[in-house]
């Protein structure tokens, strides 16, 4: 039987992103089938509008979604200075040739890792599977999650 | 026959870009990967094993950077 690898995406900074890619690009790579869950913060990743935009219904939901911006906002989770780090980090990144968070998601999309999207988190933020980039391919709740991370090895991120 | 530079990327874009290019072999089919000692050189070679590839030789090519020449099974030749 195949090995497979599970992420919980909880936390969705830029630098427990980048963790997150890695490992699962990486698995995929070696032949793992891989599952992404995103749930809470880590919703932000996969928004299809990268900077910060009123997505969701509601007001009080536009605007938590705006604070809360995209992939192009997600804060470090040390020493962020308003935003500065995670630029400065990408710059690091790029001048020691260790791939980006932007090239690690398009590798883990090449790879064919699945991307899962949390419904009782996109419920409170008043999203819809469209607020997502292309590759989330289902929404689904805890039973589904078990189910799809049974005789795997789960991490939470 | 493909070939392919990670000699300057870090894990886990070595064995990532590794393992696309593989995927764009028809049988019989060789790539040829340049590639650092180290993380690289242990790694590459193995997980193209383990995925069902075979790794026709491993050649020092200079300083630290080695040739490794990957086949995918079939194709008669």
């Amino acid at each position: 039987m195949s090995k497979k690898l599970s992420l919980v995406v909880f936390h969705g900074n830029f630098d427990t992103a980048v963790a997150a890619f890695t490992l699962a690009s990486g698995a995929a790579a070696v032949g793992y089938e891989v599952n992404l869950f995103f749930t809470f913060w880590g919703l932000n990743i996969i928004k299809k509008k990268q900077g910060r935009a009123f997505v969701g219904k509601g007001f009080l939901a536009k605007v938590f979604n705006f604070l809360m911006g995209g992939r192009k906002n997600l804060p470090l989770s040390r020493l962020n200075f308003l935003g500065v780090s995670p630029k400065l980090m990408t710059h690091l990144m790029k001048k020691r040739h260790v791939a980006t968070l932007e090239e690690l998601i398009q590798a883990s999309i090449d790879l064919g890792v699945n991307f899962y999207a949390c419904e009782m988190s996109m419920h409170i933020l008043g999203m819809d599977k469209d607020v997502f980039i292309a590759p989330v391919k289902e929404v689904l709740g805890v039973a589904k999650f078990l189910e799809y991370s049974e005789g795997g090895e789960v991490l939470f991120i | 026959m493909r070939r392919l530079d990670i000699t300057r990327d870090t894990c886990p874009m070595t064995f990532v870009k590794t393992k696309l290019e593989l995927e764009k072999l028809k049988p019989g089919e060789v790539l040829e990967v340049y590639l650092s000692e180290g993380e690289p050189l242990d790694n590459v070679p193995k997980t193209a094993r383990a995925q069902g590839y075979e790794v026709l030789d491993i050649s020092h090519v200079e300083g630290g950077t080695y040739l490794v020449r990957i086949r995918k099974r079939g194709g008669g030749g």
